[in-house]
């Protein structure tokens, strides 16, 4: 048996924008274990509920994760709503369908761009960031933020979108499908990146359910879960199957996520059709008295949202599970037996993001 | 700037944000904003860095890796604080394991408010980091000299 040796990874590490760190217990080049420990960006936000407003912790649930930030607020405001039993307007659900999807290709184009940046493939990473870019604007145009939004409320949403908004969101939606296939091709079918993604961290079907796996990890080894499907929001009236691949690979993983934005395409286009008139908002009395499980489909997969109230203005406890938690199990059994090389790669398939995680 | 010895090259490291600024940050040197149009570089090795860009407050944990690469870098150096988070603690200083904004552990030269702290806002935060890092650096040679 060669000799083991430890590498420690991170916390600061030039392939993640964010702090964690793993212990990587080597044979040669092959990890056989690899032990995390993580906490570097922990705040401590749950138990800001019991000193905040029930209203005002919509504000700190946003700023959970800057990249999932919209469907956090969402994910707290469906639980709050549903206690309180306060019925929110159709064009609420679909204004936040619509925007929950913006964010799915925000992230995923971020996402994109940080892989390219893995591999060394400098001008990819550039391209997919300049792409992102055009739906930062439409954030900016429609909500007035470009990654904090801030426009969930306890009842519905802040701001509305007239036709003309709705026009020129599917008009740059258009765009950047266009824009989107080169970049597309160049990644499931340059020789390059194949080399660096084929074949790399496989994870089977069974053992990514057995391992707890979420989103499009999950739906990569070819199971065939979306909690979109339990029809929160609008997504009840919108017309969409999970998209899934089969060989549980890094490609796989890939070809997933570029799917899933031309999916997120779609689903917009639908919903600006539907999406009826009315209000985009409803008074709410009342403190929430009673508990509720939300469960939501965030770009990196489901997050589980729990709120229990007693009837005060504090809430009693917010809990909330997110998709990088449970993927993280999975990615340590993906690890062994890999290249050390290999790792920060594997690592950024899960779509780390360590912010939701450590809270 | 037109004195600006050398290109200076940038750290980010991210204390314990939400991530929103810290993908700012990472946009300011993508084709949109593209802050290597001055120069910067953003390298992800302390040693060889002079700016460091630090987003979110600080927590008990990242603390000690704050101060280490910190104390990792050359002189002369400047620190920026990237988003309230990182100037004040932000929405979080309630939290009970945020000590407070950047400056409660090492000295900041540069705070750029704002929840996102915007790319535009990062650039003219940047930029005024190298000037003082041009007046640091005089000052480091004249105590040399
Ligand atoms: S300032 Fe706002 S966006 Fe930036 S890290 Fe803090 S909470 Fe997130």
């Amino acid at each position: 048996m060669a000799k083991q040796s430890i590498v420690p990874f991170g916390p600061q590490h030039p392939v993640l924008p964010e702090p964690v760190h793993l212990d990587l217990v080597l044979e040669d080049e092959v990890v056989v274990k690899a032990v995390p420990s993580i906490g570097f960006v922990h705040r401590g936000l749950e138990k800001l509920v019991e000193t905040k407003d029930f209203k005002e912790y919509v504000y700190i649930a946003e700023r959970v994760c800057g990249i999932c930030s919209f469907g956090h607020g969402m994910g707290y405001c469906q639980s709050v709503e549903h206690i309180l039993g306060v019925e929110v307007p159709r064009r609420a659900d679909y204004l936040r369908t619509i925007w929950m999807e913006m964010s799915r290709i925000h992230s995923h184009l971020l996402w994109l761009g940080l892989l390219a940046d893995a591999m060394g493939f400098e001008s990819l990473f550039m391209q997919s960031w300049r792409l992102r870019e055009k739906i930062l604007d439409m954030f900016d145009a429609t909500t007035g933020g470009r990654i904090i939004f801030s426009v969930n409320c306890i009842g519905g949403v802040l701001k509305d979108m007239d036709n003309g908004m709705l026009r020129r969101l599917v008009e740059t939606l258009d765009s950047i499908e266009r824009d989107l296939r080169p970049l597309a091709d160049t990644f499931l079918q340059d020789y390059t990146v194949g080399t660096r993604l084929i074949g790399l961290g496989v994870l089977k079907g069974e053992d990514a359910t057995l391992a707890g796996a979420v989103g499009p990890m999950l739906r990569a080894s070819g199971v065939g879960y979306d909690a979109r499907q339990l029809g929160y929001a609008a997504y009840n009236d919108l017309d969409f199957a999970p998209v899934t691949a089969q060989e549980g690979d890094s490609y796989a993983r890939c070809q997933v996520r570029i799917q899933e934005i031309y999916q997120s395409i779609r689903l917009i286009r639908q919903a600006a059709d539907k999406i009826p008139n009315g209000p985009i908002s409803v008074p709410v009395k009342g403190n929430p008295n009673g508990e509720y499980f939300q469960r939501i489909e965030q770009p990196r997969g489901e997050a589980v949202y729990y709120v229990k109230g007693s009837g005060g203005k504090f809430i009693d406890r917010f809990r909330l599970r997110t998709p990088t938690t449970s993927n993280i199990p999975p990615m340590l059994d993906m690890l062994k037996g890999c290249q050390l090389a290999d790792v920060p790669l594997l690592i950024l398939t899960i779509d780390p993001c360590i912010s939701c995680t450590e809270r | 700037m037109a004195k600006l010895a050398k290109s200076p090259w940038l750290l980010h490291y991210d204390g314990s944000s939400c991530n929103g600024c810290d993908i700012e940050v990472l946009a300011c040197t993508t084709p949109v904003y593209d802050i290597e149009r001055f120069g910067i570089i953003n390298t992800g090795d302390p040693f060889q860095a002079d700016i460091l860009l630090i987003t979110g407050g600080i927590n008990h944990q990242s603390e000690a890796v704050v101060k280490q690469i910190y104390s990792q870098m050359p002189d002369p150096k400047v620190v920026v604080a990237v988003g309230i988070c990182a100037c004040t603690g932000g929405v979080f200083k309630d939290c009970y394991n945020i000590k407070g904004g950047v400056d409660t552990v090492i000295p900041v030269d540069v705070y750029v408010p704002g929840c996102a702290a915007r790319p535009q806002a990062i650039i003219d935060g940047v930029v005024k980091a190298l000037e003082i890092l041009q007046q640091k650096r005089e000052a480091f040679l004249a105590r040399r000299a």
